[in-house]
């Protein structure tokens, strides 16, 4: 199989795609990658938060704000923020790309969930910026 | 395959529906995905929380009285069981992709191994949680 795979003048291309006149993926690999990038993020900071709510169990709301204004607390809340939602975005999309097969419905949610937890990120992380600051 | 091998005796001709049961590897792949799309909806409690930590005392407070309510706590348990379980097979993932726990057996024991390891964490985490409460009712 691997041997029919042969690097082409355009890139790696399986003979059909050759006679299709088919690229490579090219930048499809991107998902995979940031996928497990961001897993490594989660598994990390995940732990941490995790730690860090069982550590500080049942935080009254002064003693909330006192945490998450420490900087290396604040830094590593808007990591996790990030590398949390970057990973549910990928991990959405493979879903709905799975088990959605009306094109434009597919489409429409692809937008639509991309936007929603691109705002909800935004919002932790002003929010973490509003009490940290 | 020769006729006489012990393996090809009574065996059906095709997959028969009624009597198929997945095996573990894709119990673990589909809970996978299923822990997935729940910690996505947990990531509204995670944003709420920040949001009402940002909003003053007042807001914070609502969110840990729902936090700490019946409901709350029902879904906490869910949602950490998912992220232990999520994180789990994650890492397994991450074996699975230097190419190996393919063989069958490994495959098999791997996925009860994650799923153990799972509950384990999980209920360690709450018996943590509720430790007050345990240790009273076993006083008690």
């Amino acid at each position: 199989m691997s041997s029919l795979v042969k690097w082409h003048k355009g890139g790696l291309k399986s003979p059909s795609a050759r006679a299709r006149g088919l690229g490579s993926a090219k930048s499809g690999l991107d998902h995979w990658v940031m996928q497990r990038i961001t897993a490594i993020g989660n598994v990390i900071l995940g732990l941490w938060l995790l730690y860090s709510i069982l550590a500080n169990k049942g935080m009254s709301y002064t003693e909330a704000v006192l945490w998450l204004s420490e900087p290396l607390n604040a830094v590593l809340m808007i990591l996790f923020v990030i590398s949390l939602f970057y990973h549910a975005v990928l991990g959405a999309q493979v879903v709905t790309e799975d088990y959605i097969h009306t094109e434009w419905l597919k489409l429409v949610k692809l937008i639509a969930q991309r936007l929603v937890y691109f705002a909800m990120a935004v919002a932790c992380i002003f929010s973490i910026l509003q009490v940290a600051l | 395959m020769s006729e006489s091998s012990p393996l090809q005796k009574d065996r059906p001709l095709s997959p028969h529906l009624q009597v198929y049961r997945l095996p573990i590897t894709a119990i673990t792949s589909i809970l996978h995905r299923a822990t997935g799309i729940a910690l996505m909806l947990g990531l509204i409690l995670f944003t709420w929380g920040l949001m009402a930590l940002a909003g003053g005392e007042d807001s914070y407070n609502t969110f840990m009285s729902f936090c700490t309510s019946l409901t709350g706590q029902i879904m906490l348990i869910g949602w950490s069981g998912a992220f232990f379980y999520h994180l789990c097979t994650g890492l397994r993932h991450f074996i699975l992709d230097s190419g190996c726990l393919y063989e069958k057996k490994a495959a098999a024991r791997s996925s009860w191994a994650v799923i153990l390891i799972a509950v384990l964490l999980t209920a360690a985490t709450w018996a943590y949680v509720y430790q007050d409460v345990l240790m009273g009712g076993t006083a008690g």
